[in-house]
């Protein structure tokens, strides 16, 4: 985005959203909301032809376990008519429900599933809120940073049942724990 | 001399002819090793690389066939995730024996660039017996095809009537039995 494109969008956003906290960050305009006051912003922006978002281009969850507020959604919303894009962002706590966004944008479907599988946020109101990637009965949520790289199950096949089978990990070689460095 | 010839030179020589029923059915099997596509990743493309013009399987009488019934050899080619193995191991209980199964790239011989992942079979020998691995990232055609021919040595070596496949017993690498 241009300069000035995001100039204008910022002013326009600080004129319809005076008491939201927004970043400018790089090349790009943050909005930060929260669940009480998601769906009717993000409602804004989608139906205002000033703004006129009517693509939400991905969704994605992160995982800050420092945080008083761990886990955040990041909505990526672009106008193609504006030619304009603005991020989203949402911070919870576990377990904390958010609305979907389903009923403005559709496509969010399979990314709150995804969201939900990989990083245990709730969504209200998604019409399947089923896992979409793992296993089919999968326990844990991958993509958080105090899940153990190597997961908890390992498969193989057991001739005497005649069947594939889980069994608690055995790794041959030493866990890596990358991640250890972000926990402390 | 081909096998063709040699029946030829013999029944005009003299009228019947003597050969090894093992080569006969070992010369049979390898020459029309029907693999069950079973292509999970990147090295699926190698395989396709390998099964088009240039490398072309045809010649070697292989004939990629979508169902596991017309199958005598299974090539896992890619990786193989935990949600994948019931199945990959029940496509392997309906092909027809004699089979068998070739290992194609480090996903597949060993989880490779996913070991350390939470999803991947650490080596689909855990899931059914691997006759051929056949090493690389993915590997190339050549390496592919070369394969191919190790397994051909392979089943050219085996006693066809007295080892019997599916004799109980039978174990192979990490305790999958046959």
């Amino acid at each position: 985005m241009t300069k000035d494109k995001l100039d204008h969008l910022e002013q326009l956003v600080a004129s319809r959203f005076p008491d939201l906290e927004r970043v400018r960050l790089a090349d790009a305009l943050i909005l930060r909301l929260t669940p009480a006051n998601l769906l009717a912003t993000m409602g804004q922006l989608r139906d205002d032809p000033e703004f006129n978002f009517t693509q939400m281009m991905d969704l994605a969850g992160v995982h800050y376990p420092n945080r008083k507020q761990p886990l955040e959604l990041v909505y990526q919303l672009l106008s193609v008519h504006k030619h304009h894009r603005l991020r989203v962002k949402v911070a919870l706590e576990e377990g904390m429900p958010v609305p979907s966004v389903t009923p403005l944008w559709w496509c969010a479907d399979w990314y709150e599933r995804e969201a939900y599988e990989m990083f245990g946020i709730l969504f209200s109101g998604h019409p399947d809120l089923r896992r979409l990637l793992t296993d089919y009965d999968f326990e844990g949520f991958p993509l958080r940073k105090d899940f153990p790289l190597n997961g908890l199950i390992e498969v193989r096949y057991d001739p005497t049942q005649g069947r594939v089978v889980r069994q608690p990990i055995q790794m041959v070689h030493p866990d890596r724990e990358p991640y250890q460095a972000n926990l402390s | 001399m081909g096998v063709i010839e040699e029946v030829q030179q013999g029944v005009a020589d003299r009228g019947f002819m003597l050969a090894s029923a093992d080569k006969l059915v070992n010369w049979a099997r390898t020459c029309s090793m029907w693999p069950m596509t079973f292509g999970l990743a990147c090295c699926a493309v190698e395989m396709m690389q390998a099964g088009a013009s240039r490398y072309d399987l045809d010649r070697f009488g292989i004939v990629f066939r979508g169902s596991p019934r017309q199958s005598d050899v299974m090539i896992v080619a890619g990786t193989l995730t935990n949600k994948m193995a019931p199945a990959l191991r029940k496509l392997y209980d309906q092909m027809p024996e004699p089979r068998w199964v070739i290992s194609m790239g480090s996903c597949a011989n060993g989880g490779g660039y996913y070991h350390h992942g939470y999803s991947v079979v650490r080596g689909c020998d855990t899931i059914v017996p691997v006759d051929i691995f056949i090493p690389g990232c993915p590997p190339t055609a050549e390496a592919f095809l070369y394969g191919i021919l190790q397994l051909h040595k392979k089943i050219h070596r085996t006693n066809t009537l007295y080892s019997g496949w599916g004799a109980s017993g039978v174990t192979q690498s990490r305790g999958v039995k046959v």
